[in-house]
């Protein structure tokens, strides 16, 4: 029987897509800074400070192997892991999850890049699985395109290794035991040897199991049920289609799930529809289920939102524009009405969904 | 802005430090030896550094976790994290040291580690370094998509392809490709990217680079290989020599050899710097510092840890063998060291190393964990003395020019540089070797680095000031 959408024991979850300068390719023109102050440190720290303090549970970053040349959008982007991580030391409670692609990169350093993100964060990190293929990332490594069936296949092979890979250290195989020497126990320590179509990985990983024992994967809904994900991202066309979409995705296996939805607001003196006729008159917005209004109505249909999965991930169009009117007015208005609560500081992020810490398999198996 | 050292000798010392994760050297054992992975212990060793002025922070790479006898090596310091994510982190935290990440050639692609190495630039305000390793055994490839697919004798072939492409995908981007407003017609300049193809018997590959230079224009590039191949590569390719010659005559020849090839590689004498990895133990007096280094071998080299030693090399378990006795009558079973104990022992002639052991340890008189605890340091013996004895020398090192730094070895982690900041920089201050500043607020500026050679003609070579001033 499918998971029933978020208990009324725990708060829902509120996300934020953090990339560039906002979700809208013309963001750029409305942002508070000049173009070539985007692909800094300090816009980093600014935006992802500003979602933390504002009390977003988590940040994602999105990623793209492939530069589009002729869009009318940002074609530059610092690594996602490298932007969470850079993140990570300087943020309280927020969660902090890079898209990192599977199909063109290697499942061992992708595996122990977020195990390390998992200890700068202190236990806010997760993984936002990409199966992107394209010809110009294929061709960067040297590589033919991957068939389109094939792609979900490797993509599941990839998180797997992953998850095996951070089980790989139990959590106790550090015991600096004075006595025999011993720095590790070698006991509990355990190959992956994992052997998968297209690539092996012997294994251990050369990072100890990470903080929270396993990262909480993301995936969107499409990868299911191939890939084991503990987050479905469901997106639909409009806000009212999420809900059947979030069911499908519970119903192919997604323990969790987060809707996605674009959102422009009224702020500045400016109404929300007005912002956008100005930001599409630079260039088409493809994006998804979106919300185009005032604060007020934002928060009512993220209230019903709430009813239908386990949270929200909202891109806004404009990240200098619309995080503050979220942050002034939309989260605590929601906090108010007793539908939003935490993150908690110290937390970790699998515990803002409600997720124990997954006992190690084969320390399970060794004790079987 | 103080001197820039443009001449080999100008009379100036800088320290980096290497944070290193897995060793023997490293004394777990003491009670205020901290977690070797958490980032509070990496934040406070780089903090540390940058509060005495260092130049550099500097992270190993170890692909696959070591094997003692077909089991993993249980006895050192082992679990560290990916070297780029963890330098993203402490980027974060810090505003003028140097980020140097070890990175493999031969299990990376350009495309990727060019990319990431740009991300840790643009993130730091052109304070990121990569030290170029090569490696080629198929036990290491088992952790990747390929393998062991690389013959020994390709892998500096792949190596200086590599490295040339990653240039090229630094350089891909023209200066100006991004808006110049928020009014402009697009992001992206038209044909501001220049496509990086690249065929040869290392790559088959079609690059479109994702970011444009830093501050800095390219990450400073390291490298320590130490064969007459390994430094000619390093001529050819780097900026700063990573070392293993820390005497100062040891250290006066190996800068002979390198400003000789510098020059037949067609680059100016000074243009390549030296680091040698160094371990300090320092004290207020020379009879404490000398009590210090007793026990901090003690602590380094246990008897387990001494007879894991000559395992590695006899290729058998010794553990017959008493620690305090001589080292073994018997001989290796074994013909050369495998990898699996990292790059630094593998490939040696295990009989031939062994008999001439056996002779030294006998003609010294050394025990088995007295002779390997000599052995076993990364540089001899270390820097050992007191804390004015030392400033001494190292003021000799600066005015000899065999050296432009230091790259220190903690031996106890996070705490190891307290006294080489508190006590041993003042001193080195006072002596007029060691700045009171940092020169710039890149890695390149505070190195005292010319720009890329790529961008030396012309005008992209002033490009190296101005645009660092933008970021700062």
């Amino acid at each position: 029987m499918p998971s029933s959408p978020t208990p009324k024991n725990r708060s829902a979850v509120l996300g934020i897509e953090l990339d560039g300068d906002g979700a809208h390719p013309a963001a750029w023109r409305f942002a508070a800074h000049e173009p070539g102050a985007l692909l800094t440190g300090t816009r980093i720290r600014e935006t992802v400070q500003a979602a933390d303090i504002a009390g977003f549970h988590l940040a994602t970053f999105h990623d793209s192997r492939t530069t589009d040349t002729g869009a009318a959008g940002i074609a530059g982007r610092i690594d996602a892991v490298q932007r969470a991580a850079f993140a990570s030391p300087v943020t309280r409670s927020i969660g902090l999850v890079p898209e990192v692609g599977v199909i063109y990169t290697e499942p061992f350093h992708v595996a122990t890049q977020l195990a390390s993100l998992d200890y700068s964060s202190r236990g806010r990190a997760g993984w936002l699985v990409s199966a992107e293929n394209t010809l110009q990332e294929a061709r960067s490594v040297g590589r033919d395109v991957l068939p389109a069936g094939e792609v979900g296949a490797e993509a599941a092979d990839v998180v797997e290794s992953a998850r095996r890979l951070w089980d790989s250290w139990e959590d106790d195989a550090v015991i600096r035991d004075a006595a025999t020497g011993r720095y590790l126990d070698a006991g509990k320590l355990h190959y992956a040897d994992f052997e998968a179509g297209r690539f092996s990985v012997k294994g251990p990983s050369i990072i100890p199991r990470p903080f929270q024992g396993q990262l909480p994967v993301f995936a969107p809904a499409a990868l299911l049920p191939s890939v084991e994900a503990d987050v479905a991202l469901v997106s639909a066309a409009t806000p009212e289609e999420l809900a059947p979409e979030a069911e499908a995705a519970r119903n192919a296996g997604a323990p969790r799930t987060l809707l996605e939805l674009d959102v422009v607001l009224d702020a500045r003196g400016w109404r929300a529809a007005d912002r956008l006729a100005e930001l599409d008159a630079h260039g088409h917005w493809d994006g998804g289920a979106r919300y185009v209004g005032n604060a007020a109505g934002l928060a009512e249909l993220l209230a019903e939102l709430f009813q239908q999965g386990d949270g929200v991930r909202i891109s806004p169009a404009v990240l200098d524009t619309d995080l503050p009117e979220l942050a002034a007015l939309v989260l605590p208005e929601l906090r108010r009405t007793g539908l939003l609560s935490g993150p908690v500081p110290g937390g970790t992020l699998r515990e803002s969904f409600g997720l124990s810490r997954p006992a190690n398999r084969y320390a399970a198996a060794a004790a079987l | 802005m103080s001197t820039s050292p443009r001449t080999p000798g100008n009379g100036q010392i800088q320290f980096g430090v290497f944070f290193q994760g897995v060793n023997h050297t490293t004394v777990w054992r003491d009670p205020a030896s901290g977690s070797q992975t958490d980032f509070e212990s990496f934040r406070r060793v780089a903090q540390t550094a940058e509060r005495g002025l260092f130049t550099a922070f500097f992270l190993g790479e170890g692909l696959r976790l070591r094997e003692h006898l077909g089991r993993i090596h249980e006895l050192d310091v082992a679990g560290r994290p990916d070297a780029q994510t963890a330098l993203a982190a402490l980027a974060a935290v810090t505003t003028n040291i140097g980020l140097v990440a070890t990175q493999n050639t031969t299990y990376n692609d350009p495309a990727d580690l060019a990319h990431r190495l740009s991300s840790l630039d643009l993130l730091s305000g052109g304070r990121a370094a990569w030290n170029i390793v090569t490696t080629d055994n198929a036990w290491t490839g088992a952790n990747f998509r390929r393998g062991g697919f690389l013959a020994h004798e390709d892998r500096y072939i792949r190596a200086e392809a590599f490295v040339q492409t990653a240039k090229a995908i630094w350089d891909s981007w023209a200066d100006g490709a991004i808006a110049g407003s928020r009014g402009s017609r697009q992001w992206l300049a038209e044909d501001a990217i220049t496509p990086v193809r690249r065929k040869d018997a290392s790559f088959d590959v079609e690059i479109t680079g994702r970011l444009p230079r830093s501050g800095q224009l390219h990450p400073v590039l390291f490298q320590a290989g130490d064969s007459p191949e390994g430094r000619d590569f390093a001529v050819r390719n780097a900026d700063v020599i990573f070392s293993r010659h820390a005497g100062l005559e040891a250290a006066k020849k190996f800068r002979e050899d390198i400003v000789a090839r510098t020059l037949k590689a067609g680059r100016p004498a000074d243009d390549v710097k030296i680091f040698p990895g160094q371990e300090f133990i320092l004290a207020p007096t020379a009879k404490e510092a000398e009590e210090k280094h007793q026990w901090v071998r003690e602590r380094q080299v246990g008897p387990q840890t001494a007879i894991a030693f000559l395992e590695q090399f006899w290729g058998r378990p010794l553990t017959e063998y008493d620690p305090d006795g001589p080292l073994p009558d018997v001989d290796p079973v074994v013909d050369v060291t495998d990898p699996t104990r990292g790059n630094a022992f593998h490939g040696k002639n295990a009989r031939e190393l062994a008999a001439e052991w056996r002779a030294e340890a006998e003609d010294k008189g050394l025990s088995i964990r007295q002779f390997v605890s000599g052995r076993a340091q990364l540089n001899g013996r270390g820097l050992v003395g007191s804390y004015d004895d030392v400033a001494d020398l190292l003021a000799e090192y600066a005015h000899s020019g065999a050296v432009d730094g230091f790259n220190i070895t903690p031996w106890i982690v996070p705490s190891g540089l307290d006294d080489i900041v508190n006590e041993l920089v003042p001193r080195l201050q006072d002596r007029g070797v060691y700045r009171t500043e940092y020169e710039g607020t890149t890695l390149r500026q505070n190195l005292g680095l010319r720009a890329p050679l790529s961008h030396r003609n012309g005008s992209l070579a002033a490009v190296d000031q101005t645009q660092s001033e933008e970021v700062a």
